[in-house]
């Protein structure tokens, strides 16, 4: 009997040991949309263009990585450039997307909503556009273009993991990217919580006007938090691209991820470090589906693939019932700030 | 007298916002050591006057001395920078922070965030000029007192020695005020320029040193405080002579329209806001209703308007011939179909009694809009009582289309009072009436009250200034933590005892613990 059941945790260990790098790697766009988007939101912008961002992240780099392999012809890449090409470009890519975002709600005070759904319908339209044109480049019966070249060196992980066994396996797999997203994530958390700057970003979002009494260059925060935001957000699709689907950009396949990062910054209740972790969670629940028995009916499937969105509704009605002041979303989420409107 | 270098001097101020002229060559001068009292009605620019000099507007004209020297004042750092600090008349402060947090918002400080130092310094602070606060509680956990103290405290904390107090006593209470003033004069005494802006003409008289003195945007002429009365200063600011007395009629015929028992209500949050309340309104009297802010006052109002879900009790109304209704746990819709007509002036004009953004006329319509049947909205009768409102009590606004929020606090509650005795009420429940509005205003407010009185309607009048409140009222009833602790004639009601009424029960219960 006892037999059976260490053979039972047995079989357990050895599929955590595989769930959970897939969880993580499901997790971490999560996390870098999420991160992003505290940001901003923590500077009274919420920016509902982050799934567009996220997508222009991801084909930005595509777009790089592209026009540097094919510029090689066969010859060796230059180990940093390979990196650093597709990395800039998803920067860039991302940063444009904020500005535009800035300009249109900090700037000229536009409405939040609007401009961020446009700016997601515009994000994927253009992801879409640029990755067909690829394709078209590339002439292949299969609809999407495949970067493995780029993607092996982004996935390529410390040297000695796959010596450590199940602790290399859980812990040290993944590309650098992975890693970035995590320092971010709780670097920004450190910063939001426990320094100047964090705390004026705080007060802009809760109060623009008494962060401008306090003397406080409340536009500059805004537009500082939201083209951040918009950059550490693209590293998500950078990183869905590279890592996650290696190398392999084929338009839509990103999905509703920008959604539910947006959704874990309110069942983080604005906090990134505690996403480091429900990102996980997020990133495991979203890929619970693949686990079911085979021959499962197709809509129970669909059932599983609600279930973040579920723990996310759960989570807000029970923070809006506590109704702790410090769980809040900040105050002047979504209201523009003009300092002489009467 | 020898020649001193004022702290501050501004001269030939101008601004305009669109249209409105807020500022139109305006002056002033203060020393340092000296408290001076700005005076002017609601709209006079005052406070645009002040916000000017603490970098929240931007003059269109005009030149800003500090120390004798010229000074360019673009933004609230600037202001920091030539030692300026402000007390906003509504608080800037982030609720979900620390008063610690809040003092340190936007300090260039060298070196990491170290929020200990910062509280020491506040204890210091404290210490130094008699406030009393705990560095680390959270803004929303404050008495509207302790927040004021948390302002004034980040001003300091900068370095602030020209101080700007924008209607600091609007909702103290007297003891409250008292500490304040006595904080104020230490400051004083430290050689700190002090301006403070007020409509209460005993306060200026017992803390400043000099007046000044706006009307419509520009400068009138100031004068030592110990040289003028109240009655010259009232009349400096309106243009003309005022008289300063309310008149209070004996009521006729008092016949009981509302009669409350028992009355229990709790808040969304399951607080105790109302604990067995009971009382009866006569028609053709003024009921004031005297008590600490919070005390139940909102609620008491709420509950009789239909606002307000009651736990236990009753509220009937009795009319003319005797019948009786129970208002009780019934919407204003319903009140209103049961041909009862009540007013309702909210304690919040922009937030429950006026539309911000929609004009005068339109919102004239928020209490017609369901007359007569007609597909079409009727806009013509309300668009003639917009114009009659704004015609009787003189509301200063460019045109009938001007959305309500661009207008100043005064201006607007004369619209909401406009609106509502237009509707010719039988019961006309007031709060907080003349909450930010100047003598001027304040006084046809209180005439406008005395006329429905004489008219027969029941009036419930919340104030906050108890001299006030024993002028006009006919019967003061005293809440104290949502208890009545007494119901006194107004004749002759003595102002000490009605202020301890305000805080006996409170304690009484802290002295059982």
């Amino acid at each position: 009997m006892s037999g059976g059941l260490g053979g039972f945790f047995a079989a357990f260990f050895t599929f955590i040991v595989s769930f959970f790098p897939r969880a993580v790697m499901q997790g971490i766009p999560l996390l870098a949309g999420s991160t992003g988007e505290t940001i901003t939101e923590k500077s009274g912008h919420l920016n509902l263009g982050i799934p567009g961002i996220m997508y222009v992240g991801g084909i930005s780099g595509v777009i790089g990585a592209f026009f540097y392999e094919n510029s090689l012809h066969g010859a060796e890449p230059n180990n940093f450039l390979i990196l650093f090409i597709p990395f800039m470009a998803c920067l860039l890519g991302s940063l444009l997307m904020g500005l535009i975002y800035s300009l249109l709600t900090v700037t000229f005070r536009a409405n939040q909503n609007v401009a961020g759904l446009a700016l997601t319908t515009f994000g994927v339209g253009f992801g879409n556009f640029f990755g067909g044109s690829l394709i078209k480049l590339v002439d292949t019966e299969i609809p999407s273009i495949a970067l493995s070249l780029t993607s092996s060196h982004f996935r390529q992980s410390l040297p000695f993991a796959e010596k450590l066994g199940w602790f290399g396996k859980m812990f040290l797999s993944y590309g650098f990217v992975a890693y970035l997203v995590i320092v971010l994530a709780f670097t920004a958390a450190f910063v939001i919580k426990r320094t100047r700057v964090g705390l004026n970003l705080r007060a802009v979002g809760e109060n623009p006007a008494t962060a401008d009494a306090a003397g406080i260059n409340v536009n500059c925060y805004k537009y500082i938090a939201t083209a951040l935001g918009s950059m550490i957000a693209g590293l998500g699709g950078l990183y869905y691209v590279m890592d996650y689907a290696n190398g392999v950009w084929s338009n839509d396949a990103f999905g509703d991820r920008g959604w539910l990062a947006i959704a874990l910054v309110i069942f983080t209740v604005w906090k990134p470090n505690v996403s480091v972790f429900a990102s996980i969670l997020f990133g495991g629940l979203y890929i619970l589906n693949n686990y079911l028995p085979t021959g499962t009916n197709l809509a129970i499937k669909e059932l599983y693939n609600m279930i973040p969105y579920v723990v996310t509704l759960i989570v807000l009605i029970i923070s809006s019932m506590k109704k702790k002041r410090e769980n809040q979303p900040p105050q002047s989420l979504g209201l523009p700030y003009f300092r002489e409107d009467r | 007298m020898e020649y001193r270098v004022p702290a501050v001097r501004m001269q030939n101020i101008s601004k305009t916002f669109g249209s409105i002229v807020a500022n139109d060559h305006a002056e002033l001068t203060v020393y340092r050591g000296e408290i001076l009292a700005l005076l002017g009605e609601n709209g006079s620019g005052k406070t645009t006057l002040m916000n000017m000099l603490a970098g929240i507007y931007y003059p269109d004209e005009g030149q800003i001395f500090i120390d004798g020297e010229e000074a360019v004042i673009a933004s609230p750092h600037d202001a920091y920078k030539y030692g300026i600090g402000m007390i906003h008349q509504h608080f800037k402060l982030v609720d979900v922070l620390s008063a610690a947090e809040n003092v340190a918002l936007g300090l260039k400080e060298k070196g990491r965030l170290n929020l200990k130092k910062v509280a020491e310094r506040i204890t210091e602070l404290c210490d130094q000029y008699g406030f009393e606060l705990d560095p680390w509680e959270k803004i929303y956990n404050m008495s509207v007192s302790e927040k004021q103290t948390v302002e004034i405290i980040k001003v300091l904390y900068r370095g602030a020695d020209i101080l700007i107090l924008d209607e600091p006593t609007a909702v103290l209470t007297p003891q409250e005020t008292e500490k304040l003033f006595t904080v104020l004069r230490n400051m004083r005494s430290d050689d700190k320029a002090i301006i403070i802006i007020t409509h209460k003409m005993n306060e200026v008289e017992e803390l400043s040193d000099r007046v000044a003195v706006l009307r419509k945007g520009a400068y009138v002429g100031d004068m030592l405080t110990k040289d003028t009365n109240a009655e010259e200063m009232s009349g400096m600011l309106v243009g003309h002579p005022v008289e300063l007395s309310i008149e209070r009629p004996d009521p006729v015929d008092p016949k009981p329209r509302i009669v409350v028992e028992g009355l229990t209500v709790r808040n969304e949050e399951g607080l105790l806001k109302l604990d067995d309340v009971s009382f009866t309104a006569n028609t053709g009297e003024i009921l004031g209703i005297a008590g600490i802010s919070g005390s139940g006052q909102k609620e008491l109002l709420e509950a009789i308007a239909g606002l307000q879900p009651v736990e236990k009790g009753s509220i009937r109304y009795i009319r003319d011939d005797g019948t009786e209704d129970e208002l009780t746990l019934k919407d204003p819709l319903t009140i209103q179909k049961m041909g009862v007509s009540l007013s309702f002036v909210p304690e919040d004009r922009l937030g429950m009694g006026l539309v911000g953004s929609m004009d005068i006329t339109e919102n004239m319509m928020l209490r017609s809009y369901r007359r007569g049947n007609s597909l079409f909205l009727d806009q013509k009768n309300p668009h003639k009582l917009a114009a009659e409102v704004v015609k009787d009590l003189s509301v200063n606004t460019p045109n009938l289309e001007t959305p309500v929020r661009r207008l100043s606090g005064g201006n607007v509650q004369k619209v909401l009072v406009g609106r509502e005795i237009a509707s010719a009420p039988t019961v006309l429940l007031t709060a907080y009436a003349v909450r930010g509005l100047d003598i001027n205003s304040s006084y046809m407010i209180y005439e406008l009250i005395n006329r429905q009185k004489a008219a027969g309607v029941a009036v419930v009048y919340v104030g906050e200034d108890l001299d006030v409140l024993l002028e006009l009222s006919d019967r003061i009833l005293v809440l104290c933590d949502g208890r009545v602790s007494g119901i006194l004639p107004g004749r002759g009601a003595d102002k000490k005892e009605v202020g301890l009424m305000m805080t006996r029960i409170r304690k009484e219960a802290a002295d059982e613990e």
